[in-house]
Formats: C-alpha cells, sequence, structure tokens
C-alpha cells in the first residue's frame, strides 16, 4: 500500500495524544512505585496482605475471563450470524453493566444474592455462600467485564462474511470443525483484544468489589481494594507498588496473546501487522 | 460454541498453576488455637487496630486469637453487616451506622447501656492546615473569610463530613447564633468549600495534592496524616463536636471477641488508642495524655442526637444542607 | 477476504486437498472432525441434536446474562419503586440529581466522540505504520484499564492537578473530568477498529487507487465505511463506561454538586446515607437513558453492515 504522506505527522499526534494521556500517568505509576527503591517495594510486595491479594485477583481473573470468553464469542456468533426478533435487543443489553455505576452493580447483586436478597433463603438453605466471599467477587467481575469480548469479536465477523464458512459446509464440514478451523483463526485478533481487555477490567475493578466481598483482609480483599486500603492509610508506596503489580499482570496477558498470534503467522509464512 | 483447544489447554495451564499457587498460599499457618475474631471497621483505625490486636495477643486472653478485619466507609460497612458480613465485633463512625446494624437484629438494640454508652474512643473535629498556619486560620469565622477556600467530604456519602457539619452549626449556636443565622453560615461555608470529596481519606489526599486553604477533618486523621510525615499544622477550633465512635460485639460473638472488646475499653487498650491519637473514653486515661481542650465541646445529643439530625440536615430531597446546596448552586449551575 | 484466514482447502475434508503448509499448533488437521461419521448417525438424533444445539446457545447465553446483569438489573428496578411512583419522582428530580445527570451525559457523549476519532487515528497509525517502540506504545493503551480506578484517578490529579509539573490545574474543572474519562475509555476506541482495520484487504484500496481514486476518495469510500461499525461499537463502549465512571473522575472533578459533581457519585452518595430507593431510582434512569443511546448506535451500525459481496 502507497505510504501517505500523512502518516509521519499523524504518527507523532498520535504519540503526543498517548504520551499525555497514557504513558504519562502509567509512567508515573511505575516511577513512586519504586521511588524509594527496590528493596521497599520488594517489601511492600511480599507482605502477606499483598500477596493474598495478588492471588485472589489472579484466581477471580482466571475465572471471570474464560466465562465471559465463552459468553462472548457465543453471543457474537448469534448476533452476526442469526437474525432474530430482539437481536437489536440482545445487542444493546450487553453493553448495560458499563453505563452502570459498579457500586451499583454490587448493589444489584447483594440484592438478588444477598442474605435478605431474591436467592437470599434458598442459598442459605443449600450453604452456598455467594456475597461476602469468592463466588461474589467472580461474579462481580464477570458482570461489569461482561461486553468487552462481544464488541471486539462481533465487529470482525460482521466484517468478514459467512462466505468461507458457507463454502465448508456445502463440503460437509461439520459446525464445530466450521467453527475451529474457518471461524476462530479469523477472529482471533479481535478475540485476543477482547479477552486483554476482560482481563484488564476484571484486574482493575474496585467498586463493584468492594461491595460485595467485604473486604477482609487475607480472605475477600482484591489487589486493587488492598491497594485502595493503602492509599486511605497514607502507605502510598503500597498502594503503588500494588497498581505495578496489575499492570504487570495486566502486560503479561496481552504479551501472551499477542506472541501467540505472531507466531501462528509466523508458522505459516504470513506477515503480521 | 466451544473454544479452540490451544487456548483451551493454555488457559487450563494457567489455572491448574494458580490453583497450585492457591495450595501453596492455603498451607500457609492457619489461625492458633485461642479463638477468632472477625472485626468489622470503619477506615479511619486501620493503623490504631493495627496496633491494638498486636498489644491484645500479648494479653492472657488474647494469645493465639486471630484477629480479621475488614475496613471500609462506615455506612457501606453497617450496610455489609446488616446483608450477612459476618462479624463479631463493629465499629462505626458514627451512633446512626451501629442503630442500623441494631435495626437489622444483629447487635443488641441496647448496646448503648454501657458504662462507655457504647463508645469506644473520642475525637473532635479539627481545622487541618498549611505548616505554619500561613492564612492565621483560628475560628469558624475564619473559614468563611475572602480568599479561603475549604475542603470537606460530601456530607451523603461520609460520615465525617456529617460531624464537621455539626460541628459548624453547633459552633455557631455555642456563639450566640439563632438557629436561622447559623443556617447562613452553612451557606457560606460551603460556599467556600472547594472540593466535597466522597470519604475523610479522599479529602485529606485532596488537601494533600495541593488544594484548598484548609480541612475539616477529625483529629485522630489529623495526627495520624502528621505521623506519617505529612505537610499539615492541627489547628483546636474554640468550639468544635466531640465525635464519639460506638462499637459492639454481636449476637452471635465468641467469647474471644467480647474478650477482644473488654480490652479495648480497657485501662490498657485504652491506652494504646490514646497513643494511635484517639481520645480514650476512660477518664482516667485520658487524663493521662495531653489532647488540647477547646473552649467549648458540645455533643450530637445536645444538637438533638443523629436520628433527628440526619432527618433534619441530610434528607437528599427536604434535609437543610440539600436546600442550602441547591441555593448555592442555582447561582453556581452555570458556572 | 483477508489475507490471513486460513482457506478451506485447510478442513482436511474428503473432496478438499489438506495443505500440509498450513496447520498452526492445534495439530494436524488431518486428524480431527472423523470420529462420527455422519452416515454412522440415526437421523432423528441428529435432528433432535441440531435443534437443541441451535436452541442451547442463544438459551445459555440468556442464562449467563440474566444471572449476572438482567437479574440485578430487575432487582435494582424493584428497589427503585419500592416506595412507590412519588418517591422514584422524587428522586430524579431532585435538582441535585437531575444536574448530575446532565453533566455526565453530555461529558460522556464529548468524550466518546472525541475518543472515537482518536481511537480511528491512533488504530490506523498501530496498523498501518511502522516506528520502533510500536509494540510497547500498543501495550501500553491497555493499561489504562489494569489500573484500579483510585490509582488512575491519584496519578492524575498528581499530574494535571494543582502540584502540576505541566502548571496546569484541572482539579474541579469539567476539563478534569473530561481528562478521565478520555483516559479510562481509550482502549475501547483503539481496540474496537484495530482488529477490524488489520483485517481489512488492502487489495480493495489498491484497485481503486489503481482506477484513479485519489487518497482521499480511497479512505472516504473504501476503508471508511468497513470501519465505522467498529467505531460506533467503540464510541457506544465508551460513552457506556464513560457514564457509569466513578472512582478516577471523582478525585479530579472535587465533587462540587451542580459543578462537577457526576451521576456515579450522586448515587454512591445515594447509597452510603442509606437512601437505597433513591440510588437505584437514579442509576435505572442513568441506564436507560444509555440503552437508549446505545440501541440507537446498535441500529446505526447495523445500516452500515455490508452485505456479503464478491
Amino acid at each position: 500500500m502507497k505510504r501517505s504522506r500523512w502518516l509521519l505527522p499523524l504518527r507523532y499526534a498520535v504519540l503526543v495524544y498517548l504520551g499525555l494521556l497514557v504513558l504519562l500517568p502509567v509512567g508515573t505509576v511505575f516511577f513512586r512505585a519504586f521511588q524509594h527503591g527496590l528493596g521497599t517495594a520488594w517489601n511492600a510486595f511480599t507482605a502477606p496482605d499483598a500477596l493474598h491479594a495478588l492471588w485472589l485477583t489472579l484466581i477471580v481473573a482466571a475465572v471471570a475471563v474464560p466465562l465471559n470468553t465463552a459468553f462472548g464469542v457465543g453471543v457474537s456468533l448469534i448476533l452476526a450470524r442469526h437474525r432474530f426478533p430482539g437481536a437489536w435487543l440482545l445487542d444493546a443489553l450487553v453493553d448495560i453493566p458499563l453505563a452502570i455505576s459498579p457500586v451499583v452493580i454490587g448493589l444489584g447483586l447483594i440484592l438478588v444474592y444477598g442474605k435478605t436478597g431474591w436467592f437470599g433463603n434458598w442459598l442459605a438453605g443449600e450453604g452456598i455462600t455467594v456475597i461476602f466471599s469468592v463466588p461474589g467477587i467472580v461474579i462481580a467481575s464477570a458482570a461489569v467485564s461482561l461486553p468487552y469480548v462481544v464488541r471486539e469479536v462481533l465487529p470482525v465477523l460482521q466484517e468478514i462474511g459467512t462466505e468461507q464458512e458457507q463454502a465448508a459446509r456445502t463440503l460437509g464440514a461439520r459446525p464445530l470443525t466450521v467453527f475451529r478451523r474457518i471461524t476462530l483463526p479469523n477472529i482471533r485478533r479481535g478475540l485476543a483484544y477482547g479477552v486483554t481487555l476482560t482481563t484488564a477490567r476484571v484486574l482493575g475493578e474496585f467498586g463493584a468489589v468492594a461491595i460485595v466481598s467485604g473486604a477482609i483482609a487475607g480472605k475477600t480483599q482484591t489487589l486493587t481494594l488492598f491497594i485502595s486500603n493503602a492509599f486511605d492509610n497514607l502507605e502510598p508506596e503500597s498502594g503503588y507498588v500494588g497498581a505495578v503489580a496489575l499492570c504487570i499482570a495486566a502486560l503479561l496477558v496481552l504479551a501472551a496473546l499477542t506472541l501467540s498470534d505472531r507466531n501462528r503467522d509466523a508458522w505459516h509464512g504470513k506477515v503480521s501487522a | 460454541m466451544q473454544r479452540n483447544s490451544f487456548l483451551k489447554a493454555r488457559r487450563a495451564t494457567a489455572v491448574g498453576g494458580l490453583a497450585l499457587a492457591g495450595l501453596a498460599f492455603s498451607a500457609l499457618p492457619a489461625g492458633a488455637s485461642g479463638g477468632s475474631v472477625s472485626l468489622v471497621a470503619y477506615s479511619t483505625p486501620k493503623p490504631a487496630y493495627t496496633a491494638l490486636t498486636a498489644a491484645f495477643a500479648k494479653t492472657k486472653a488474647g494469645s493465639g486469637v486471630t484477629v480479621s478485619s475488614s475496613f471500609g466507609p462506615s455506612g457501606t460497612q453497617a450496610t455489609s453487616v446488616a446483608d450477612g458480613l459476618p462479624a463479631d465485633v463493629v465499629n462505626f463512625s458514627l451512633s446512626l451506622d451501629m442503630d442500623k446494624v441494631a435495626k437489622a437484629g444483629l447487635v443488641s438494640s441496647n448496646w448503648a447501656k454501657t458504662p462507655t454508652k457504647g463508645m469506644v474512643t473520642n475525637s473532635i473535629v479539627s481545622f487541618v492546615v498549611r505548616p505554619g498556619n500561613p492564612k492565621h486560620i483560628t475560628t469558624w469565622a475564619d473559614l468563611v473569610k475572602s480568599g479561603v477556600s475549604v475542603i470537606t467530604p460530601n456530607v451523603f456519602s461520609s460520615g465525617s463530613a456529617k460531624w464537621n457539619i455539626m460541628a459548624a452549626y453547633g459552633a455557631e449556636l455555642k456563639l450566640g447564633k439563632t438557629p436561622a443565622q447559623a443556617q447562613t453560615y452553612l451557606g457560606q461555608l460551603l460556599h467556600h468549600t472547594a472540593a466535597q470529596p466522597t470519604s475523610a481519606s479522599a479529602a485529606l489526599q485532596t488537601f494533600l495534592s495541593g488544594q484548598g486553604d484548609v480541612l475539616l477533618d477529625y483529629e485522630d486523621d489529623a495526627l495520624y496524616a502528621k505521623k506519617q510525615g505529612e505537610a499539615v499544622s492541627i489547628v483546636t477550633p474554640p468550639q468544635t463536636i466531640l465525635i464519639q465512635n460506638p462499637i459492639a460485639v454481636t449476637k452471635s460473638a465468641s467469647p474471644a471477641a467480647k474478650a477482644f472488646v473488654a480490652y479495648l475499653l480497657s485501662p490498657a487498650g485504652q491506652t494504646v488508642w490514646g497513643q494511635q491519637g484517639y481520645r480514650p473514653v476512660l477518664a482516667s486515661v485520658a487524663s493521662k495524655f495531653n489532647f488540647p481542650q477547646p473552649k467549648t465541646l458540645f455533643t450530637i445529643d445536645s444538637l438533638g442526637g443523629w436520628t433527628s439530625i440526619n432527618k433534619k440536615f441530610f434528607d437528599p430531597e427536604t434535609g437543610i444542607v440539600a436546600k442550602v446546596e441547591q441555593q448555592l448552586g442555582v447561582s453556581t449551575a452555570s458556572g | 477476504m483477508s489475507s490471513v484466514s486460513p482457506s478451506v482447502a485447510d478442513l482436511g475434508l474428503p473432496g478438499g486437498e489438506p495443505s500440509s503448509a498450513q496447520h498452526g499448533g492445534q495439530g494436524s488437521g488431518r486428524r480431527w472432525g472423523r470420529r462420527h461419521p455422519p452416515s454412522a448417525r440415526p437421523p432423528a438424533l441428529t435432528a433432535a441434536g441440531a435443534v437443541a444445539t441451535k436452541a442451547a446457545g442463544p438459551a445459555l447465553a440468556v442464562t449467563y446474562l440474566s444471572l449476572l446483569v438482567l437479574l440485578p438489573l430487575a432487582a435494582l428496578i424493584s428497589n427503585a419503586f419500592s416506595g412507590g411512583w412519588s418517591v422514584f419522582w422524587n428522586a430524579i428530580t431532585a435538582p441535585q440529581a437531575v444536574a448530575a445527570l446532565e453533566l455526565t451525559l453530555a461529558a460522556s457523549a464529548i468524550v466518546a466522540v472525541i475518543n472515537s476519532i482518536a481511537g480511528m487515528v491512533i488504530a490506523w497509525v498501530l496498523v498501518r505504520d511502522d516506528f520502533r517502540g510500536k509494540a510497547l506504545v500498543s501495550a501500553v493503551i491497555d493499561l489504562p484499564f489494569a489500573l484500579p480506578t483510585v490509582v488512575a484517578g491519584l496519578t492524575l490529579l498528581a499530574l494535571y492537578g494543582v502540584d502540576s509539573p505541566f502548571h496546569v490545574n484541572l482539579a474541579g474543572t469539567r476539563l478534569g473530568i473530561g481528562a478521565a474519562l478520555l483516559f479510562v475509555t481509550l482502549p475501547f476506541c483503539v481496540r474496537s477498529v484495530q482488529p477490524v482495520l488489520a483485517e481489512l484487504d488492502t487489495e480493495i484500496e489498491e484497485a481503486a487507487a489503481s482506477l484513479g481514486a485519489n487518497q482521499r476518495q480511497v479512505l472516504w469510500r473504501v476503508v471508511l465505511p468497513s470501519i465505522v461499525p467498529a467505531v460506533l461499537a467503540g464510541a457506544g463502549l465508551a460513552f457506556a463506561r464513560a457514564v457509569g465512571e466513578f472512582g478516577s473522575v471523582v478525585l479530579i472533578s472535587n465533587n462540587i454538586p451542580f459543578k462537577t459533581l457526576v451521576a456515579s457519585s450522586y448515587i454512591y452518595g445515594l447509597t452510603q446515607s442509606d437512601n437505597l430507593p433513591q440510588a437505584s431510582a437514579v442509576s435505572i434512569t442513568l441506564v436507560a437513558i444509555a440503552l437508549i443511546i446505545l440501541i440507537a448506535i446498535g441500529w446505526v451500525r447495523r445500516r452500515f453492515d455490508i452485505p456479503e459481496t464478491i
């Protein structure tokens, strides 16, 4: 493709925008985390409550993200490949969790799953605790990050069209095979971004989890709650170190997904964008 | 609709790895045999409780007891307990929140019928200013002088803010103003308020970020900030309100919890509170500390008690503060 | 079609030639899908299986959506009206509520528009340009998300508040709110457009150019229509997120009623002071308005849905 003469000034404009808006704030966080030396940062990171918070956050992500990925791919396929009455509503409903303030999502979850909530008695009877324990945190995290995979995968599905899939089906391939060998490779990039956004969102979730977890240190305190607590108690070093841990976790997820994408392209002998 | 098996395998490995890590972490030493206490408290006393639980562990009643704790905004914590958050000991910023928990049946409705009236610590509303007090802010009248900007949390989201507003209102009454004049003062105070962060800690962060000339805060919070090396000076207003923080054991509390609260109210425990910047409720211990004595100290009961005050002042639609904000807002909404 | 998609030949089906050079890490295609040859299964079972599979997907999706989102939403609606219509009405017409809603909706809309444009440009540079450090730039775009909102708020305050190293003071201003919202919604606008742009077949653009279209025409008539649905998807996400955003905005905004108090903070105040029905009322009003706007965006998106060609 012929190189546009606009590309260079555009690139600089983008770098300035990103620099001011993203790189600077994120850089400040990293700077402040290590401001007092690697040793202090390491001590803050390895405090028992901090480690437990990190572990809890990762476990929550490990459950919530695959759930939302499965849901996201499924709903994208439904919306992209089928027409049915109410599709427009499903499409809009998927975005709803974003418009509700996380605090209110937490409130809604308590109204449903809490002790005095709609399912409260049934849950208590079955001996299941949702609110103020880990399952509640998983549900809250999944709820707030619901839309991202759909919003990344659906446009790609709509863009690439169905002709390859149709051709494969006429050749006798079963739906599962079509999905695995045709659809999935096509949406891989969008899916990777969707999964990264979902993971990052789950890692950084605060408001809803603050409400449904009870923030019991060493038990239901996620890393974001731990960080918030640290700032409240005028221990910003711990707070920034925790924030850096979250950023690194998010970066690792993105790296893993992008690397797998690039490996696959290299294997196929194709140029990656 | 299954995911690609490669992604699935990778994810399974990740989950497996994390599960192993989780097992490793959970193998850390569990609680000792002395019993356990679930503490649910408002956010400010977290550092104090670190010292208190350590001291408690050294006593006979407290040896081997594990204390798990949850700190957060007082209102949220009370609601959480009412919604089922496990709690043996509850400690809130104001008695309104304790009443909420009592109404939910988790704490005895007689929680206030103790020698200390159900309270565990006292404090006062203080002015926090820049080092050296460059604007010479010493009285409530100074807060509304031209050029002075005030930071106080938002009254709807923060218990501390309610204490601040009632301190201001009560101070005006003590100065001989009528209720109507005191209300006018509140309007002026809010007009001078440059920021209304959601909580006391957020307000402190805002003040420390360089905004405002004076922050209205709990004295114990201000003392803690000073201890942490923050650049602040504390001014005790001549008239101010006595902040009283309630504590109680829940109906399902363990014997260890009762012992813990007994310790917090004992001379030894109250001494630790005092060292952490909280005014002890035990007079014998309070006299050992050198807390500044305001000329006039009044309580919320002298103003009518929290239940009626809350309705009269802080109802979001009909309360006095909402009306004052509205008057201010209508004139400044275009700004 | 996209240059990185596998071809039908990869399926390894009888009648198609398996291309040995084109299999990725998940194993040779020859071994897949042949455990139950279609001819071996009874027709009735196949039909029933087909129906079940067709219905299972949407049913599962709706159940998941319900458990996580729809039921809590219903509970909120029920809570909002628990005091009757008058409580609901007073709650959403309270002057502070109205001011907060107006501020939030306006700020979110403006931010969505700005970041949609910025996102398009950034995605373009990331996909079509190449320079050292591009991977790093691409990686950090997602970080505003992973940062807990409280950290984002504090950092923005440090950079653009009173003690700003740039000597700008956005604290307590609506610009400050805008900056915070731009920060947290940027990833959506970039990542929505990026994969679609990457999948675009440049052959069409080259064909158009070789037919005499100038750069602007190529952009306007070939590229833009293809990415508009994605841009709108990103704009919708950005708008919805901005409307509900709390932690990062609230610190730099200073939370002044009628001036910089956003809806999420007003709602938070109501929940903290035990005015739950009012909090629910304002919440679902906000959600309803956002829902209408999202539906409108969805409708426009579908109008741009390019029918399958060639």
